[in-house]
């Protein structure tokens, strides 16, 4: 599903910052993996490659069988819509929107018609146990509900792969036990490649596989 | 769409006073754009009605003094025009000449019936002066060929005059003979009062007023109506040649411009409408730079929504929204906006308009020596409406196009970081 062969990545800036330093992993569908390592160790510059928000200076990225290289923004736009969920440790929920509302928007831009949206979005929503709360909004939610949320919105397009950068980071342990059952249910149920960034070896423990990043390489 | 609106309509709720700030701006533009061209309408239209009086296509000629010498004779010689004038003014210009004729006045008669008098001024006129100074009349009939060819003591009144003559019926006047000064003429017609003008003439033929006031064969002045002249340049070729002629007639130098005046109202008339054109023109000018700053405000306060919605949009492209669909959203909230004050500010403005009509339109003020109306209908007409809507379209999208690009170059990774 995701192919990395030697990938580099430096911020430019007054003082260049080397973070990636020839990248090579391969990530198989339906694979739980989870990425540790020090913070300012490259984490979430990885997770951003792989999730098509930020390029790569060196190296190939091929997401199932396409190269991801040097595309337009509005394709990577595509991309992220057609084969990618994102869960981020602090939401990112649109704070006017519903809960529904917030879940319906990645089908708004995937074309999907109003209603069929908002019924995709009422489904995704009682899977995660939050019927109740469509109408809410975010800030009307616990921290574990709006990862809830999230999660739903990742999930409403059927994307290849779901992009977690510490999704449970901003939680109390509880809920984010919460949380990495809900993953974990639905990697071993929707068969969904996952790909969560933790510090958390609690965290890192449930994956099927963990990859370390040290000095910009994986050990 | 609907989608578009009620994202619009989310946002523009969420900034209520922001919202209406801007949207102020933009509808005092639009309000001064309409205000403005509705009172240059309202200039224009008196304008035309003042114009209305007398037929387009006609020349009025008047004697003048020599400024050149010519053929033995020195400048500075005074013109008189007469009746070998106005012949060959009939016959040698036939081409765009259509009716010609003469004016002759004579100043302070008393016209008197019974015990009332009135001191008025004659003009012997031809026919034709009827139709080149839009005269209309209440009762009887004006000058004819025949009155002009036996030199008939008839004699138009005008509506006023009659009134003093004959306070209790002026129309009796009609068919009756009445004394000016020492002679006793017939009323053949009653001419109408003109709204804003006073009259103080009475109408005679023209021969009969040259006869017996001794004026040998002099005239006071040509007048005539032409076609076939449609430029200035086709006039001022006319003007030259015509000019050319009647100098000849009395050994002035043929392109001696004071020999005699010609008032051309055609060119006259081509030359108000290019003024008006002007002021129109500056009028949208003017309010086009009120609108400007609107839209800079409009501009200015977008570029703030976008800062603040920065992370907004970052969660929006990462979640799949194209650049394109950013871009969407800006303009056309940018466009709502503007279009929806700026309604506002055409209605008002439309609003301003009738109110002023209602109390400065039409109404004639007194300048002592005349009547005259200085806004005539000060509205904009429907096709200035559509304008203007276009114009805001316009606006809203160049308003929302910076903040627009800039919403949509937002990095993703860079919007979600900044916390
Ligand atoms: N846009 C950027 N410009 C410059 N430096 C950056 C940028 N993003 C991240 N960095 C730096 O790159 C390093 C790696 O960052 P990151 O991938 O966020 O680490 P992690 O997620 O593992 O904590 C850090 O030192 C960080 O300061
Ligand atoms: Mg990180």
């Amino acid at each position: 599903m995701i192919e990395l062969r030697g990938i580099h990545k430096t911020y430019s800036g007054a003082q260049p910052l080397h973070v990636l330093k020839g990248i090579d992993l391969d990530i198989a569908e339906g694979e739980l993996v989870s990425i540790m390592g020090a913070s300012g160790s490259g984490k979430s510059t990885l997770l951003n490659i792989l999730g098509i928000l930020d390029d790569y200076d060196e190296g190939d990225y091929r997401l199932a069988g396409t190269l991801i290289k040097d595309l337009s923004e509005t394709r990577a736009a595509q991309y992220r819509n057609r084969m990618i969920g994102f869960i981020f440790q602090s939401f990112n929920l649109i704070g006017f929107k519903t809960a529904v509302e917030n879940v319906e928007l990645p089908l708004f831009y995937h074309g999907v018609g109003r209603r069929r949206r908002h019924q995709m979005a009422m489904d995704e929503l009682e899977k995660m146990g939050l019927t109740d709360w469509a109408e809410h909004y975010p800030n009307e939610l616990s921290g574990g509900q709006r990862q809830r949320v999230a999660t739903a919105r990742a999930l409403v397009t059927r994307p290849k792969i779901i992009l977690a950068d510490e999704p449970t980071g901003a939680l109390d342990s509880k809920t984010g036990v919460e949380v990495m059952e809900l993953l974990k249910k639905l990697n071993r149920e929707e068969h969904i490649t996952m790909i969560i960034v933790t510090h958390d070896p609690n965290v890192a423990a449930q994956t099927n596989r963990v990859i370390r990043i040290k000095d910009g390489v994986i050990e | 769409m609907i989608e578009l609106f009620s994202e619009i309509w989310q946002t523009a709720r969420r900034n209520k006073l922001r919202t209406s700030l801007t949207g102020f701006a933009v509808a005092w533009g639009i309000f001064m754009l309409i205000v403005l061209l509705g009172a240059g309408n309202g200039l224009i239209n008196a304008q035309m009605e003042n114009n209305d009086r007398y037929v387009d296509n006609s020349m009025m000629v008047f004697g003048g003094m020599t400024s050149k010498a010519f053929d033995g004779l020195k400048e500075g010689r005074n013109i008189q025009l007469d009746n070998n004038d106005l012949a060959v003014t009939q016959a040698r210009f036939t081409q765009n000449i259509d009716k010609a004729g003469a004016i002759i006045y004579e100043n302070a008669v008393t016209i008197t019936v019974g015990e009332n008098y009135v001191s008025s001024s004659l003009r012997g006129v031809y026919p034709m002066d009827q139709e080149i100074n839009k005269k209309k009349l209440v009762a009887g009939r004006f000058i004819n060929d025949i009155d002009i060819c036996d030199q008939r003591k008839v004699l138009i009144i005008s509506e006023n005059q009659a009134r003093e003559l004959m306070p209790k019926d002026p129309r009796l006047l009609l068919g009756q003979t009445i004394r000016v000064g020492d002679l006793a003429f017939k009323v053949v017609g009653i001419e109408q009062e003109d709204k804003s003008r006073m009259s103080t003439d009475a109408t005679v033929p023209f021969t009969t007023l040259q006869t017996i006031y001794n004026r040998g064969n002099r005239v006071g002045r040509i007048n005539f109506t032409f076609h076939g002249l449609n430029t200035e340049k086709e006039n001022e070729a006319f003007e030259t040649r015509y000019r050319a002629t009647i100098n000849r007639q009395h050994r002035a130098a043929p392109d001696d411009e004071d020999a005699i005046w010609i008032w051309n109202r055609f060119t006259q008339a081509l030359q108000m409408q290019k003024g008006m054109n002007i002021i129109q023109v500056a009028l949208w000018i003017i309010g086009l730079f009120t609108l400007l700053s609107g839209i800079v405000g409009v501009s200015n306060i977008m570029l703030i929504t976008v800062r603040e919605r920065t992370r907004e949009f970052g969660i929006r492209k990462a979640i799949g929204a194209s650049p394109a669909s950013i871009l969407r959203i800006i303009i056309t909230e940018s466009i709502i906006v503007t279009g929806f004050f700026g309604y506002l500010g055409m209605l008002m403005g439309i609003g301003a308009n009738m109110y002023m009509d209602a109390t400065l339109g039409s109404k004639p003020i007194e300048t002592g020596l005349f009547t005259t109306t200085v806004f005539v209908n000060p509205t904009v007409g429907l096709g200035t409406c559509l304008g203007v809507t276009l114009v805001l379209i316009l606006a809203g999208t160049i308003a929302g196009l910076m903040p627009a690009l800039k919403a949509s170059r937002i990095r993703p990774i860079e919007a979600l970081r900044a916390e």
